[in-house]
């Protein structure tokens, strides 16, 4: 029993609410371009240039800030061009995604190389360089509790700017989307256009204000990989974290809070991975972590399939509009 | 849409121009890191083409990307995107791998028979499943093959450090295949035809089967029955149907034949260069059957001009690797900018081009 429970124990969790930042971020970055009906396989690769360019520039300049902007700079430029290929040229937006993964992981290596000569890897970063977990002055306090003290001070209050940002961004992508008249229009637009269009608003401002903000969404998400969780970029360390984001996104059914239920979950995954010395006292055999590795891809297959309860996309998802077909 | 354009416009104008503006940029993006774009240019072409070493190593890539763009062509053909080439080609090589290491083969002859069924049937059966999922269940077929492909590798991944690895084998790979299953090289092929060819290089008679799959390809497609209800599905689900034609058989159809092509892969590159399993043996293949299969314009012989490109294009972006400090990821942008603007951004390149032609026919009837 006590070996069950360390699978839940502190240090697990911890490592699930930062391994589940990431994915957290890029899901609700894909959560507004889907509902506004811009399928989007390429998170992964904005992800990676944005984990690529804040780590450069923090490296360069010393200022995690700056290390921030030049992410959500170079994450942006790829949501543009997404738009232009997808919105502006009616072009296959699946196709687009997967040339602009492509593109993200061949520019990094090349620019890395460039820059730093070390093999398609920023230098390490140093501290001043990075996001550090907040010193909350009432965390000392917290901790003298007894039981409850140590569990709040590290997994609710252990750690650094990027993770509340997260978390904050659910109520606030909820809020945004089912509370605000923008919300609703993104949401029209992305089930029925030509409703919206013959409202007089315009479909393609509108999939551009999604798909940038998709942009800006998973800016934060590739910083905090290479300037929070980790000091520094390497060679593909996305590590396919915007997929895992895409089938969470699908196991959420394109729902905010539904997408923190699964972004835990699928961080916790990962966080269970890492540890499977735990798994085998719990279990009282050898788990294969290579069937942890899938599982996330395998749950959300059998939601596709809709064996347990269906997921059904956004109706205009992945359709150019043409005005007056 | 036909009568803006003459179709030789279409076919190879349009794919030509995204072509040379991919080029365009990967030159820049060169020049830009201070290094020559025709220094590497040059080393490109002789690393790859200049010796029948380099060729061999292009021939060899470019049968991968064969299968591989075959693969991605049939199931566009049926308005299917089959992004899951790279699972299929691992599973592939694991049918393969068991086809190969199970059984004693006398000669290279009967193995290869068998092995290429094998990985057919295991590449096909990797398609297969979100084939179901999205003729009966209507789940979107480009994000269950995506998941697919991850799930692969972690089956492979399983596989290679568990049951698969020989005892007391430190690497997760499989043991070496046999001796008889060893497939002859270009090298054995062309030496008594009297044909000097380097020994090195690892193309093999898998090149042969490649082509001769562009021909069955071309065949299905274009010469039969089933090859003509999986173009009417791909030009308009509601026509076909109305024809009598099933939507349930063309997609389960076109993507286990997608499937088997690109298990087929295996073949070349587990059966005919490493002579046993490793991991990440695809190395992005199925990938880039994307990139040959839009810029081949899903028909066979475009797909062999573009396998052949890309070939050439990793083989000398080995070379600039090794002889110069341009990494060779530079092919991966290459093949980015491929897909984009023979794929996603078709549309840029084609309306200013259909304008062109447009205003010629004009002035040609005003003439």
């Amino acid at each position: 029993m006590t070996d069950l429970l360390a699978l839940f124990s502190l240090p697990v969790l911890e490592t699930t609410f930062r391994l589940g930042t990431p994915l957290l971020l890029a899901c609700l970055a894909g959560l507004f371009s889907e509902r506004a009906g811009i399928f989007d396989i390429g998170l992964e690769g904005k992800m990676l240039v944005a984990a690529f360019f804040s780590a450069s520039v923090a490296y360069t300049t010393s200022s995690v800030w700056l290390g921030l902007m030049a992410g959500i700079a170079a994450s942006l430029v790829l949501s543009l061009i997404h738009g232009l290929a997808s919105i502006t040229f009616r072009g296959n937006q699946l196709i687009s995604g997967v040339a602009l993964n492509f593109l993200a992981s061949g520019v990094t290596v090349v620019v890395a190389q460039t820059w730093f000569s070390q093999g398609g890897r920023t230098p390490s970063l140093p501290d001043e360089a990075r996001f550090k977990p907040i010193s909350f002055f009432f965390v000392e306090i917290l901790e003298s509790i007894p039981v409850i003290g140590p569990v709040l001070a590290s997994l609710i209050f252990g750690h650094d700017l990027l993770v509340y940002v997260a978390f904050a961004a659910v109520p606030v992508t909820w809020w945004v989307l089912f509370r605000t008249r923008f919300g609703l229009r993104l949401r029209a637009v992305g089930e029925n256009p030509a409703a919206v269009d013959t409202a007089g608003v315009s479909v393609v401002g509108l999939r551009f204000a999604a798909v940038l903000i998709c942009g800006v969404l998973c800016g934060i998400a590739g910083a905090y990989l290479a300037t929070a969780l980790q000091a520094g970029f390497v060679k593909e360390m996305t590590a396919g974290r915007g997929y895992i984001a895409l089938a969470a996104l699908i196991f959420a059914k394109w729902r905010p809070w539904y997408a923190l239920g699964a972004c835990l979950l699928f961080g916790y995954l990962q966080a269970v991975a890492l540890r499977p010395d735990l798994l085998e006292a719990a279990f009282g055999f050898k788990v294969q972590v290579q069937l942890l590795d899938a599982l996330p891809y395998i749950l959300t297959v059998v939601i596709l399939a809709g064996f347990v309860g269906k997921a059904i996309p956004p109706r205009a998802g992945g359709e150019p509009y043409v005005k007056e077909r | 849409m036909s009568d803006k354009m003459p179709k030789w416009a279409d076919v190879i104008l349009i794919p030509l121009v995204g072509l040379i503006l991919a080029f365009l940029l990967s030159g820049l993006m060169i020049w830009a890191s201070g290094k020559d774009p025709w220094e590497a240019m040059d080393l490109m072409i002789t690393g790859a083409l200049g010796s029948t070493y380099g060729w061999g190593y292009t021939l060899y890539y470019a049968t991968n990307f064969l299968f591989t763009g075959l693969a991605v062509a049939v199931a566009f053909h049926a308005r299917m995107f089959n992004i899951g080439g790279e699972g299929q080609a691992m599973l592939g090589g694991l049918g393969v791998a068991l086809v190969c290491l199970m059984i004693p083969w006398p000669h290279w002859t009967v193995a290869i028979v068998f092995a290429t069924l094998g990985a057919a049937l295991f590449g096909a059966a990797w398609s297969a499943i979100p084939a179901y999922l999205q003729a009966k269940r209507g789940s979107h077929i480009v994000i269950t093959t995506i998941m697919f492909n991850f799930i692969a590798a972690a089956l492979l991944n399983y596989v290679l450090v568990g049951p698969l690895k020989p005892l007391g084998a430190m690497e997760p790979a499989t043991g070496k295949f046999p001796e008889p299953t060893h497939l002859p090289t270009l090298h054995d092929m062309l030496t008594p035809l009297g044909i000097a060819w380097s020994k090195a290089p690892p193309a093999n008679v898998a090149f042969v089967i490649a082509v001769a799959a562009c021909f069955a390809v071309w065949f299905l497609i274009w010469r039969t029955r089933l090859g003509y209800e999986i173009r009417a599905y791909g030009e308009s689900e509601s026509a076909a149907k109305y024809a009598g034609i099933s939507p349930t058989k063309i997609i389960m159809v076109s993507m286990i034949i997608s499937g088997a092509l690109a298990g087929m892969m295996a073949i070349n590159n587990v059966m005919g260069e490493a002579e046993r399993l490793v991991l990440n043996s695809v190395e992005g293949a199925g990938f880039i059957g994307i990139a040959v299969a839009l810029m081949g314009r899903s028909h066979p012989a475009g797909i062999f001009v573009a396998a052949l490109l890309f070939g050439f294009l990793f083989q000398g972006g080995a070379e600039l690797g090794l002889w110069t400090k341009i990494p060779r990821e530079m092919v991966t942008i290459v093949q980015a900018l491929v897909i984009l603007f023979t794929g996603a951004l078709d549309n840029m390149i084609r309306y200013p081009l259909e304008k062109l032609f447009l205003s010629f026919s004009r002035k040609e009837a005003a003439a």
